[in-house]
């Protein structure tokens, strides 16, 4: 007997007929980007050949999908069962997360039908960080779409299947925390032969261990915000006991966080960097705020026993990641020569499909498949 | 089950970050790669150039890339002209100007102007490389001319962001748009032909060679004083002989005013020494084509220093100027290391040769088997 269930109800409503406008946008945009080329949709250039398709849709776009991973290592790892219940909901996110991240490289990729070339032996580069994280992401898609087929199994009534599955999922759980981990630090190891193109507000040895642990902070935060949502959304109670220990989690690791950061940037004497102008130095600010202000909203167990609390920590910290990445991926970035890069409309709408793209699938998911916590008293 | 969870954790989490946080980047950083002993590389000698671009006609002849004409210069150009700004795609090499207030004098910074070469430097330990996951930017290992594979390339474009020189470039304006860069004409060199560019430069501004010997002939001109006559090489150092595949200098045969080196301060010695070289040249040369006749000119106001000797980790086109080289796009506050050493030392150091995330992995099992089944009924379903 299963704990969780399909919440059902109308799938069709008006904000989900929307969100498939928008898909649909993002789709002929695509078809556009195909036949003309990057360059008939996307504003990159050469001195910015990494646009927002790949700084948003991949890089932020898999750190928003580290739910399921950073709860796996809370429930299983570090054996908290009474996360459990958020379990689902949370690889549901990452799910979607990564497998849309990981089609978005497809649209992103000049030359994208070779792209198989990654898995071809003759091909391998071992030493390339990118290398290591295209096979790292590629093998995570195959462990969540497993992870979390026990909630097909249910639905479809394939007990037998989902005892094979129960029988080998300590690997794959396993699996599924030590490959986020490899790539998402290696997502930032990517930015290390940078350089002294990438400025030394962001340019560290350091920087893979900060994109695993903000990476972390975001996945906490995803499971929390989305709790929030859909207790709003779908009028259901919200747990608060669990979400405010969970938000207590988040707000460690945002400490440890900004401890290694700003220990990082004194020891290296980069700070006084930020007071050079320009974009540069106001982005870090914000950057760096956003991470704070989660921390503060956060700072008191009483806080977090608040939904406002609990949401607003929640969206400072995805918001402090996701800014993070940009800054490191593309404001702290500068290759000499005067170049610039601002997003294109239709670039922005591609990446805005996307994300609806993965509200859309969420809701199906939710509706359709036994998804959240059976609720005690329905 | 025995194994400690608390102490594999705190294992699992300070290891790394010691690795990296307590061991600094010195000892993260893997083994420089050094240029390889046998390497063909380029000198340009920017006091030399005198902006003919006939390098830049001759490279789209070579590569088979057809004229460019950028955007807003249709008023003028009746697409009879090559017209490119900067590299791209379709331009592999390129003439820039450097200009200050009146221009009035060439090589010098204030109130001059000077002229700089664009293209790939061929770097001893190339980011390029590095970078791309497919292997399609590779560095020939007795050669070290960096090519590209486009068959192979997926059009990542990490090698355009990686670069420190800013040197590959796509083309964003084609659906199967390719990495464009300089590959030293490896497909003339191959031919036993010199690259292009060295071989159309009327004043010997881009000179081929071997790298060892156009380092010895720079380090000449940098120990010559301003306006001593000097015979410029032109074309390719080692007369007409080339390094193509299979085709490269033993030890012995390398030119021998080499070993002239740059203690020679006078110019009749250098001269009597490059005589002799070209001497014993013709005589090795055998049926190959004469080498071209040197360009008699006087050496100039150099900055003393040699662009690409050291700077990360060595490049095999390197540099000469009268102007300081931060004022012709080359990046003059970098290390002594290319950066893939550093990235690739993390990446090796955080993976121990995948031993580490194996071990890591077995930890996490042992963990996730022993924590799925102390749960129960509510874990039942996992
Ligand atoms: S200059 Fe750039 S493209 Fe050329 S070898 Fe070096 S890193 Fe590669
Ligand atoms: S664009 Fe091509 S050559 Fe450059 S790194 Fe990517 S796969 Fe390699
Ligand atoms: S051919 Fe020689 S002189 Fe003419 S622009 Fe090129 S490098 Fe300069």
């Amino acid at each position: 007997m299963s704990t969780h269930e399909p919440i059902g109800g109308r799938l069709f409503t008006k904000p989900f007929a929307l969100l498939l406008v928008l898909v649909a946008v993002a789709l002929v945009l695509m078809a556009q980007r195909f036949m003309g080329g990057l360059g008939a949709v996307a504003n990159i250039n050469d001195g910015y050949p990494w646009g927002i398709w790949v700084t948003v849709d991949v890089v932020v776009g898999t750190a928003f999908g580290c739910g399921g991973f950073a709860m796996a290592l809370l429930v299983y790892i570090l054996n908290k069962g009474e996360y459990h219940p958020l379990m689902r909901p949370a690889l549901l996110a990452g799910l979607f997360g990564y497998t849309l991240g990981g089609m978005a490289v497809i649209v992103d990729l000049g030359r994208w039908w070779q792209v198989y070339n990654i898995f071809l032996p003759w091909h391998a580069q071992p030493n390339s960080v990118m290398f290591e994280v295209a096979l790292c992401v590629a093998a995570y898609i195959v462990v969540l779409w497993i992870e979390f087929s026990p909630a097909f199994f249910e639905k479809f009534q394939a007990e037998g299947l989902k005892k094979t599955v129960k029988g080998f999922m300590f690997l794959v759980i396993a699996l599924g925390v030590l490959l986020p981990t490899m790539h998402q630090s290696s997502l930032g190891t990517m930015l290390v032969i940078l350089g002294h193109q990438l400025s030394p507000l962001w340019q560290t040895p350091l920087l893979p261990l900060l994109f695993l642990i903000s990476a972390l902070g975001m996945g906490y935060a995803i499971v929390v915000f989305e709790a929030v949502l859909a207790s709003l959304a779908f009028k259901r109670p919200l747990e608060t006991d669990i979400l405010a220990r969970l938000s207590g989690v988040m707000y460690g690791v945002i400490l440890a966080y900004l401890a290694l950061r700003f220990g990082d940037l004194i020891l290296r004497g980069a700070l006084g960097v930020m007071f050079q102008g320009g974009a540069k130095g106001i982005m870090f600010a914000i950057e760096n705020l956003l991470f704070v202000a989660a921390a503060l909203v956060l700072a008191s167990p009483t806080a977090r026993r608040t939904p406002r609390n609990l949401f607003l920590g929640a969206l400072a910290m995805l918001l402090a990641g996701t800014v993070y990445r940009i800054d490191g991926y593309l404001v702290g970035y500068e290759t000499g020569g005067g170049w610039t890069y601002f997003p294109s409309v239709p670039e922005l709408l591609v990446t805005l499909g996307i994300f609806a793209l993965e509200v859309v699938l969420y809701l199906i998911f939710v509706k359709k498949l036994p998804v959240l916590h059976r609720l005690h008293k329905a | 089950m025995s194994i400690n969870r608390r102490d594999f954790l705190r294992a699992a989490v300070s290891a790394p970050a010691l690795a990296l946080a307590g061991a600094g980047e010195a000892e993260a950083m893997r083994a420089p790669k050094p240029v390889p002993p046998d390497a063909v590389g380029m000198l340009y000698d920017s006091t030399l150039c005198i902006g003919c671009k006939a390098c830049v006609a001759a490279c789209r002849e070579a590569n088979d890339l057809s004229p460019v004409m950028e955007p807003g210069q249709e008023g003028w150009n009746e697409k009879t002209w090559d017209s490119p700004l900067d590299l791209s795609a379709k331009t592999f090499n390129i003439i820039k100007t450097y200009q200050h207030g009146t221009m009035a004098a060439k090589d010098r910074e204030q109130n001059g102007f000077a002229f700089m070469k664009r293209h790939c430097l061929h770097c001893a330990d190339p980011s390029c490389v590095s970078a791309c996951p497919v292997s399609a930017m590779r560095k020939d290992p007795k050669t070290g001319i960096v090519s590209y594979d486009a068959n192979a390339c997926i059009g990542c474009r990490y090698c355009v962001y990686s670069c420190p020189f800013g040197i590959p470039r796509f083309d964003y304006s084609s659906p199967t748009g390719k990495i464009g860069k300089c590959e030293f004409c490896r497909h003339l060199q191959a031919d036993g032909k010199t690259p292009a560019c060295c071989h159309v430069c009327p004043t010997g501004a881009s000179l081929f060679g071997l790298v060892v010997d156009l380092k010895a002939e720079a380090q000449r001109r940098l120990a010559l004083k301003a306006g001593d006559a000097y015979d410029f090489p032109r074309g390719n150092l080692s007369g007409g002989r080339s390094f193509g595949k299979g085709k490269g200098l033993g030890d012995g045969q390398r030119q021998d005013h080499r070993e002239g080196g740059p203690d020679a301060g006078d110019a009749p010695k250098q001269r009597r020494l490059r005589e002799r070289a070209h001497l014993d040249e013709s005589a090795l040369d055998g049926g190959h084509k004469p080498h071209q006749s040197p360009h008699p000119g006087r050496i100039a106001p150099y900055q003393p220093h040699l662009y690409g000797d050291k700077e990360l980790g060595g490049t095999q086109v390197m540099y000469l100027s009268g102007v300081p080289f931060e004022k012709l796009e080359l990046p003059t506050k970098v290390p002594e290391q290319g950066y893939a050493a550093l990235s690739e030392g993390i990446q090796h150091t955080l993976y121990k040769g995948m031993i580490a995330p194996i071990l890591f992995l077995g930890g996490l099992a042992a963990l996730a088997f022993r924590n799925t089944r102390k749960h129960g009924d509510e874990e039942g379903e996992r």
